[in-house]
């Protein structure tokens, strides 16, 4: 099944190629993973999602733990958690379709954010499904070209990944 | 004070406590070892990068203290990966410093450069790039630190050259180590304590597996204490040979592929399991689907990592074993396992007519003799360091270690050419050790121009070549599972009486089991290294044998004398 890790990392050289290489060494496939800074100064906030049995995503946390640079592990997949994707989708939209596609940008509440004369590009944030569905409704419009983020993950209330290790982490910042 | 890189380089270094450092100088550590005299450290020259990270690495094993190898950039720092490796898989706490281009060659193809953080990222516990004279300080402490600390393993610190030569004000800075990432927890769980000993106490054919985690968290003591009111026996890997006596009435023997028979069936009737500081390697597990399948399972390992890896378990106190078993060992009480021992003795008493020692003497030298006699004649005491192969095997069963930190060999990464130079790095820590090298006549040969180190260093090692004219183990496997055909593995080999003699050492050959006692007393007496050429019996195998992948208890056995 999919299991979506949070993983706290000092921000320095060579640490996504420490924590790529750790996937490929034990074998784990990654569905996705994003990176970028965390609220710490100096730590990054990593995104994987990774499908897996239970044991091995146990295994691989211990893994990422031997990392000297990694400072947590979350597995989120079983907390209350809000998941986001980012996607920008150029669709080609003459004079005559371009109306259809925006009532579908309202319904999807996406955002135009580039009109050109024969096509725009659409942005939408969302959990994977919804953006799934979105891009299945544009797919007869003729998708140009498409980016996708990947996903980044956040459990609901008021705890923090980071809350029992805030302190050190900054000092060594 | 100004001080350049290389020289606040040397000053931490020594700081940890360094006296001895293993290399070969190159280009891009010219001006670390430029800067080496003003500091009391003593720089043996090696021969081969290979052998500088091996030494590190038998020093580190023999006095506990993290081993330093030094190498230049490109292919000295290549040449180090097989040690890093063999360092990596067996635990051993060593730091590797590499030479690199300037910084602002890094990344253009620079002669002599290599992505060396790069390369040995899988196989270090971890690894820095200093390429800023600023890093050096901070950078070896907690380079140190993290060999030495929790699981031990090899570190690599990689030197831009600018960063060895820039001057700085400096003065040395020891605020206490702050790594968010790392920071070992070596306390085991109040409530595990409790629940391991309620199923210590519901056990019947308890069994200690001691590994070589045992023998890294100084908890001998602890495990035989613990052995000795719960009338539980020990059975130990490879690694973990020598953290109990031989001697010791509960001591069972070596367990795994060429175990002692009567110690695998143990493992597999035992119903409780007690790892200490052990992973389940799969030569010691043999198939895990019919591992000790009457046994629950406690592992006790400072790697959280190492938990049901391999084999799954019941309870785990990931901590610190020494402070485990002492905090643990309250908790039980005495226990009389009788019953379970005479089962065990039971079985040792076929095993012994299977013995080579205690076949009627045919005039063979079989390799057996050869360790055995050693063995006999060095009262147990010797600091033995083994390649790999059957003799290492041979090693194993047969010498009988008495005191924890004497033998040293290549477990995990199993690294043909690794004995010499670990029993260099080994007598240059422990001068007062009688090493004894016990190697192949292949793997000798994979490291043997390290005996001019031995020369140039005055470093008195005894070597023991079981010269048997092929890759032994690997025709074992031809002769058991490839009907014989002996491809690749006949050697011819050169003399390596003439060998030693042009080394300016001794060298004495062997041939006849009546001549063994009288080279070894020779080796002894003389004061420098010597290489005895033991020419023993060619066909020889190991057994008992567990086949890869078969189960524990399916053992491939020598057969009884008349039957061969
Ligand atoms: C560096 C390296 N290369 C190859 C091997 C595979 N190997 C394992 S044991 C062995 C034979 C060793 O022969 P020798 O040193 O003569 O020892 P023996 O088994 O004959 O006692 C070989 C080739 C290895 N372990 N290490
Ligand atoms: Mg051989």
């Amino acid at each position: 099944m999919q299991h979506t890790l949070v993983t706290l990392v000092e921000d320095r050289p060579g640490v996504l190629n420490r924590v790529a290489s750790l996937f490929r060494r034990r074998g784990f496939n990654i569905e996705s993973l994003t990176v970028g800074h965390s609220e710490i100064p100096g730590v990054s906030r990593m995104t994987m999602v990774i499908d897996s049995t239970p044991q091995n995503i146990e295994r691989l946390i211990q893994y990422l733990y031997k990392l000297v640079n990694v400072i947590k592990v979350d597995d989120l997949t079983h907390e209350t958690t809000m998941m986001r994707n980012l996607a920008m989708i150029k669709v080609s939209a003459n004079e005559k379709r371009r109306m259809e596609i925006m009532q579908l940008v309202e319904i999807f509440r996406a955002r135009i954010v580039d009109v050109a004369n024969d096509s725009l590009i659409i942005e939408i944030t969302g959990a994977e499904d919804k953006i799934e569905s979105f891009v299945d409704v544009l797919r007869p419009f003729g998708i140009i070209e498409m980016v996708r983020t990947g996903v980044i993950a956040m459990a609901r209330g008021s705890s923090a990944a980071m809350s029992m290790v805030n302190q050190e982490a900054s000092l060594a910042a | 004070m100004k001080k350049t890189g290389a020289q606040i380089l040397w000053e931490c270094i020594a700081r940890e406590g360094v006296d001895t450092i293993f290399g070969i100088i190159g280009g891009s550590t010219l001006p670390i070892y430029d800067a080496m005299e003003a500091f009391p450290i003593h720089h043996v020259m090696v021969r081969h990068e290979q052998g500088a990270a091996h030494m590190a690495d038998g020093y580190a094993r023999a006095t506990g203290k993290v081993g330093v190898a030094m190498a230049t950039s490109g292919p000295g720092a290549t040449n180090l990966v097989t040690g890093i490796a063999t360092a990596f898989m067996d635990s051993s706490p060593i730091v590797c410093i590499t030479g690199q281009v300037p910084s602002w060659f890094i990344g253009y193809d620079a002669f002599q450069e290599t992505d060396v953080t790069g390369i040995t990222l899988p196989i270090t516990k971890h690894n820095y790039l200093i390429s800023n004279v600023e890093e050096i300080n901070k950078t070896v402490r907690d380079a140190f630190y993290v060999a030495r600390s929790a699981r031990p393993g090899p570190v690599l610190i990689d030197i831009t050259k600018d960063a060895q030569t820039e001057e700085i004000e400096w003065e040395y800075d020891e605020t206490p180590i702050q790594m968010p990432g790392y920071r070992p927890d070596y306390s085991p769980v109040e409530g595990d304590l409790k629940q391991a000993a309620k199923m210590i106490a519901q056990a019947e054919r308890p069994l200690i597996l001691a590994g070589a985690g045992v023998l890294h968290s100084e908890a001998m003591q602890e495990m035989i204490a613990f052995a000795e009111k719960t009338q539980t026996p020990i059975a130990a890997t490879l690694l973990g040979l020598g953290s109990v006596p031989a001697s010791h009435p509960l001591y069972l023997g070596m367990m795994g592929m060429h175990g002692e028979s009567w110690v695998n069936q143990a493992i597999q009737e035992a119903d409780l399991l007690l790892a200490m500081g052990m992973r389940f390697d799969d030569r010691v597990t043999g198939n895990m689907a019919t591992y000790a399948p009457n046994a629950r399972k406690i592992h006790f390992d400072i790697d959280p990592s190492e938990i049901n890896k391999n084999v799954k378990v019941n309870l785990a106190l990931i901590a610190d074993l020494k402070i485990t078993l002492s905090q643990l060992l309250p908790h039980l009480s005495p226990t009389d396992h009788s019953p379970w021992l005479e089962t065990i003795n039971g079985k040792c008493e076929e095993s012994a007519q299977r013995d080579i020692l205690n076949w009627p003497d045919t005039g063979k030298l079989h390799a057996a003799h050869v360790i055995h006699d050693i063995w006999k004649y060095t009262e147990g005491k010797a600091l033995l360091v083994t390649d790999v192969g059957q003799h290492q095997m041979w090693a194993a069963q047969y010498y009988k270690h008495e005191k924890p930190n004497t033998l040293i060999t290549s477990g995990g990464l199993g690294t043909m050419g690794f004995a010499l130079p670990a029993a260099l790095g080994a007598k240059q820590g422990c001068p007062d050790a009688e090493v004894w090298v016990i190697a192949g006549d292949g793997g000798f040969q994979m490291t043997q121009a390290e005996l001019s180190t031995a020369a140039q260093e005055g470093l008195k090692v005894n070597v023991a070549i079981i010269n048997n004219g092929y890759l032994g183990m690997v025709r074992q496997w031809q002769d058991l599972f490839y009907e014989k055909r002996y491809t690749a593995t006949p050697m011819v080999s050169p003399d390596f009486v003439k060998i030693a003699e042009a080394h300016g050492l001794t060298g004495i050959r062997v041939t006849r089991r009546s001549e063994i006692e009288d080279a070894i007393h020779k080796t002894q007496e003389c004061p420098g290294t010597v290489v005895i050429d033991f020419r023993v019996e060619k066909e020889d195998n190991v057994y008992p044998m567990v086949s890869a992948g078969a189960d524990l208890h399916e053992m491939i056995r020598r057969p009884h004398p008349e039957q061969s």
